[in-house]
């Protein structure tokens, strides 16, 4: 049996793509996991953070704080950007109130992006995971770029048996997403959605994959837009479903 | 300066210029790639990054006492220092100089201090005939335009427009071949690097040791205007110095692989003063202008390491944002993130709010930066203020501090949540929102929105570990013992409803599901 597990879902997760968090859930369960979900979570306060409302992030922050201190283990996160935001910007965000900068720091200690914990455990998931897809894959800018995760998704979709990679041009570049830009800015936004797709569709890609739900949310707003029928998946969701 | 527009008219009258977006696609596709191979070429370059960051920081921490020392020197080396405050104070120096010295024809090279001041409306409103000789400059200065990049200052322009540009001002055939162009171009200025009594520059470093001033061109022109004129003029931001001449070879190595993916520019010029007795080339007279215009304030704050920006451009060429809009959007001097934290830098946060809140954070400028600077975070300390300072959208405020109140509140929180998930759902159709309403108008503007699930997760979570429990089954089962917080709790909050908790048949085959399970999207 491994170390139990606690799983920060996300707002997006919860509130839009629950799948995406069963998935994760299967996942962790696979590898031996007990998976522990506080359900007193509530968002990591990113998009006020974002937007300059420091004091109202820091008012979610602290919560999370509280409930995540409570528990014990792992903090598992399937999304690159609430990652980097426990990770990176809380111990800014309290840089001055030394009390919750050092809780802050002490749960960045124990948060772990999901595809960076999969990656390393991958090894002692049970063999035989097997998709038919040539998968583009969109790492997202707080995951590759705010955490440094660069390999560890791509190295899962290489372990299942039948996933080719197709190679999207300017793969790093972001999608335009940006949370609140993404609202507040639609036209830069939605041109840089633009520029994404057209690369994902000439890669001959026939699902996009990436490891936050925000960044697909956009995507796969687009697509539909266009009227393009390419499907849009969760890493979590596509290991979940390769697997046996 | 003149009448800015708005921010989101110069965004879309960008977003809406096709030739735009095909010229900045090509050229910063172009510089990015050959930056990156420029970099490989360069051994150890983090190390390189890191000392130079070191260096420039080492002598922001310390400016006004290197300044003094810089003077020194440079007055040593006989050169006349002047100090300006202002862009108006610098433009007026520069003219009080050119009388002086009976000057009526300048020629100047690439200067950004000098497109910062708008020195030359200000010199050509006093009677002077100045003549830009960097050859995009020059381009910028015929066509009564504004250079809309760091280092290439008509990356907007394809070469159909600068032929039709140069034959319609200096009426030579017309052509779309650089190298005919360049050609013309040279023999025109040619003859005003003979002509010009003065010469203006601006400085790409100051290095404090030695008093000298650094300039690097690839067209030699730069050469031209600090030899051939009787008087030199440098205009230079007072944080542009390098401690040493073995500082100065770090910034080199770094500045040309940055800024074009050169391993170094064609021509480095170091001067150290004006023509000395048995010189064969040289200014009878050498000025440098140290100029402010906002920095000492910008040094005093919390972004005071964006003055450590060597201004190669890098971080122009990765912006996503800077690839979409263009320099002109920026709306002033410095385009592109390093803009977006001098401009409101310099000239204050009112009027340039929106240049910080236009980015994704996508941190792709912060890779590529040679010095390391951290513009992410200046972008959110600028946003900061934004919110402190500034007016911001009422309803984004009023959101945001409810949002503040209700995320400590984990109740409230998932009632507010589902409310607001009933609202999206109700405007839905086959699972998809293609229009709603107030801030929520921005995202539909762009793309749809995938309706936000029936269930939550933490429903469907629950749902399955007390069904877990019920049948004895083992995957929750052994959850319980994991989180103290989540077991104690899930008894609390139970399900919507009970069919409707966990992954129903119906909510597989219609409802927002997993690719898999995805409806391909149709066309309306």
């Amino acid at each position: 049996m491994s170390d139990p597990v606690q799983l920060f879902h996300t707002c997006l997760v919860n509130e839009i793509g629950p799948e995406v968090g069963m998935a994760a859930v299967r996942l962790l369960e696979r590898l031996g996991h007990p998976v522990g979900v506080p359900l007193d979570q509530t968002c990591c306060g990113q998009p006020a953070y974002n937007a300059g409302f420091h004091d109202e992030a820091r008012s979610a922050a602290r919560h999370m704080l509280r409930v995540l201190s409570a528990t014990e283990g792992v903090i598992v996160i399937p999304s690159g950007s609430c990652a980097d935001m426990l990770v990176h910007q809380y111990e800014l965000l309290f840089r001055d109130e030394a009390e919750w900068r050092e809780k802050a720091h002490a749960i960045a200690g124990r948060c772990r992006e999901l595809s960076q914990l999969l990656a390393e455990e991958w090894p002692r998931m049970p063999a035989g995971a097997r998709l038919r897809a040539r998968v583009a894959y969109h790492p997202s800018c707080h995951l590759l770029r705010g955490l440094g995760v660069r390999d560890a998704p791509l190295e899962l979709l290489r372990a299942v048996e039948g996933v080719t990679l197709a190679e999207v041009e300017d793969q790093e570049e972001c999608c335009g997403f940006g949370g609140l830009f993404s609202v507040k800015q639609p036209e830069i936004s939605g041109r840089m959605l633009e520029r994404k797709l057209a690369a994902v569709a000439a890669s001959g890609a026939d699902r996009l994959v990436s490891c936050d739900l925000g960044c697909l949310m956009h995507l796969a707003g687009g697509l539909r837009r266009q009227g393009v029928g390419l499907a849009v998946q969760h890493l979590a969701e596509l290991l979940d479903e390769a697997l046996p | 300066m003149s009448a800015v527009p708005p921010f989101v008219e110069r965004v879309r009258s960008a977003l809406g210029d096709e030739r735009l977006h095909v010229a900045l696609g090509r050229a910063t596709e172009a510089l990015r790639s050959r930056r990156a191979s420029a970099f490989a070429s360069l051994e150890d370059s983090d190390r390189v990054r890191d000392l130079a960051r070191k260096a420039k920081l080492e002598v922001l921490a310390d400016l006004a006492s290197q300044l003094q020392r810089f003077e020194e020197r440079l007055v040593a080396n006989g050169v006349e220092v002047h100090w300006a405050e202002t862009g108006e104070e610098a433009n007026r120096l520069v003219l009080e100089i050119a009388r002086r010295h009976g000057v009526k024809r300048i020629v100047k090279s690439k200067s950004m201090a000098t497109e910062e001041t708008h020195l030359n409306p200000a010199l050509e409103r006093a009677g002077m005939d100045v003549v830009e000789t960097d050859l995009g400059e020059y381009i910028v200065q015929l066509n009564q335009d504004r250079p809309s990049h760091i280092i290439l200052p008509i990356i907007h322009l394809t070469r159909e427009d600068v032929g039709a540009v140069m034959h319609r001002r200096i009426q030579v055939p017309l052509s779309d071949d650089p190298r005919t162009l360049a050609g013309f171009a040279r023999a025109k200025l040619r003859e005003e690097f003979l002509r010009a009594d003065m010469g203006i520059t601006g400085a790409n470093f100051g290095v404090v040791e030695t008093g000298t001033i650094c300039l690097v061109t690839n067209e030699g022109n730069g050469r031209m205007v600090t030899t051939l004129p009787r008087v030199h003029v440098a205009v230079m931001g007072i944080e542009k110095l390098v401690p040493t001449l073995e500082d100065l070879d770090l910034f080199l190595r770094l500045l040309a692989r940055s800024a074009t993916g050169q391993k170094i520019t064609t021509y480095t010029t170091l001067l150290r003063g004006p023509r000395r007795p048995g010189d064969e080339c040289g200014p009878e007279a050498m000025h440098v202008i140290l100029l402010d215009n906002g920095r000492s304030r910008l040094l005093a704050g919390d972004d005071a390491e964006i003055l450590g920006c060597i201004r190669c451009g890098a971080c122009l060429n990765a912006c996503p944002i800077y690839k979409s809009i263009g320099g002109h959007a920026y709306g002033d001097t410095y385009p592109g993130p390093v803009g977006a934290i001098v401009t409101p830098g310099l000239r204050g946060l009112h009027g340039w709010s929106e240049l910080p809140a236009a980015s994704t954070l996508c941190g792709a400028c912060r890779d590529v930066c040679p010095v390391r600077l951290d513009i992410p975070r200046m972008l959110l300390g600028l946003r900061r203020e934004t919110v402190r300072t500034e007016k911001t959208p009422l309803g984004l405020r009023l959101g945001l501090k409810a949002f503040g109140w209700i995320a400590p509140r984990p109740k409230l929180y998932r009632a507010a949540a589902a409310a607001a998930r009933r609202l999206v759902r109700a405007r839905a159709r086959e699972g998809w929102v293609r229009r709603l309403p107030g801030l929520g108008g921005g995202w539909t503007q762009a793309r749809d929105l995938r309706a936000p699930a029936a269930t939550t997760f933490q429903e469907q979570w629950t749902h399955r570990q007390q069904t877990a429990r019920a049948t004895g089954s083992t995957p929750g089962a052994s959850a319980g013992g994991a989180g103290g917080a989540g077991v104690r709790r899930q008894q609390a909050h139970k399900p919507e409803a009970a069919s409707g908790a966990g992954l129903t048949p119906a909510e597989r085959a219609g409802g927002p599901g997993g690719a898999a399970q995805h409806p391909p999207a149709r066309r309306r």
